[in-house]
């Protein structure tokens, strides 16, 4: 269940309702992403920064932005893990971290994750911590649609800490 | 004929499905004590068609169906310890998540449920001497259809363990026997 982009569908209804009534988006538009259930689980804090977690093929993607305004968040350390055909959750080779780029992106090639505790899953981490940038933890876990994607999104929107 | 018939249906609606999640893909990328320990639920669950079954003779020719009846519940315990304590050992923090329930996934709590339900039936079984007769069947056929309910939800809304098909036939089938006994047995009368 993507839980997560609820947030991003009420911003995009609410900033898009504001440009049909030539209105300035509200600051107070774009509401913050919610700690997952289960989603700190086999967390490992401080996993290394990489260009690839094993030997890739799946792509994890997403976006760090600021509750509020909407403003990208850059060089946002984001952590990620799952069960994959490489491994458990718990196995460090499993777990990598990476930055965001100018406009707020991430990605990372990873294996194929595959249905682990009864759900094709993954898990991603901002981490406070572990980042200079100052905003408060959130951790993901969202679900794939189907078990046979390759892909799989999962955006924070964060607040100050 | 129509006994031998029966057995094999039930047979095979029990442990068909193990044969067929013997087939999944996933092992390859599961260690051996997450793998026992969906085994352990597929088959736990597959023993529990056969115990109202078995009860009300439904499955005939066995000399003594109230004592194989009572090996297969307390083999169904055991069974489900090792379900739990398999994936406790493989992810703490998911097991936790589910016995508190606090997990993501909507299918733990049916599974707690079940797990519960089971442990209660275990502990009267335990009791049953103090019991009234009456007291002692509503409360085992009671707990029985909890046990088959909660475990057929548990298996439905979980991906990547069973075989779809062979699964939902297990599962319909469950549910149908343990009404069916509690039915039988007046449960629902006074």
């Amino acid at each position: 269940m993507p839980i997560h982009s609820f947030p991003r569908r009420t911003f995009l209804i609410a900033s898009s309702a504001a440009l049909a009534t030539g209105l300035p988006a509200r600051a107070s538009g774009l509401a913050p992403t919610p700690t997952m259930r289960g989603g700190a689980n086999n967390y490992r804090p401080g996993a290394a920064l990489t260009d690839r977690i094993g030997g890739g093929g799946f792509l994890m993607t997403g976006t760090v932005r600021q509750a509020g305004s909407g403003a990208p968040i850059p060089g946002a350390r984001i952590q990620i893990w799952a069960h994959t055909t490489e491994g458990h959750e718990r196995d460090a080779a499993s777990h990598g971290a990476t930055l965001t780029d100018a406009a707020g992106r991430f990605q990372m090639d990873m294996p194929q994750i595959v249905p682990a505790f009864g759900q094709p899953h993954g898990h991603l981490a901002y981490d406070g911590d572990y980042d200079a940038n100052g905003f408060q933890t959130v951790f993901l876990r969202p679900v794939m649609a189907a078990a046979g994607l390759t892909t799989l999104n999962a955006d924070f929107v964060l607040v100050p800490a | 004929m129509r006994s031998a018939l029966i057995w094999a249906a039930a047979l095979s609606l029990a442990f068909g499905p193990l044969l067929l999640a013997a087939g999944s893909p996933y092992l390859a990328f599961r260690q051996p004590i997450y793998i026992a320990a969906g085994f352990a639920g597929i088959a736990a669950m597959g023993l529990l068609l056969l115990q109202p079954l078995l009860a009300h003779r439904v499955l005939t020719g066995l000399p003594k169906p109230r004592r194989v009846h009572a090996v297969l519940g307390a083999l169904i315990i055991a069974l489900i310890t090792l379900h739990v304590g398999g994936l406790w050992i493989t992810s703490p923090p998911d097991v936790i998540d589910a016995l508190t329930f606090r997990s993501p996934t909507p299918f733990s709590v049916w599974g707690v449920l079940a797990l519960w339900a089971a442990l209660a039936a275990a502990f009267l079984t335990a009791r049953r001497r103090a019991l009234r007769p009456k007291t002692w069947r509503r409360g085992h056929l009671t707990l029985g259809a909890v046990i088959a309910l909660g475990t057929a939800a548990h298996a439905l809304l979980i991906e990547g363990t069973m075989e779809p098909m062979s699964k939902a036939a297990l599962a319909a089938a469950l549910a149908w026997a343990s009404l069916w006994a509690a039915w039988r047995s007046r449960l629902f009368s006074r």
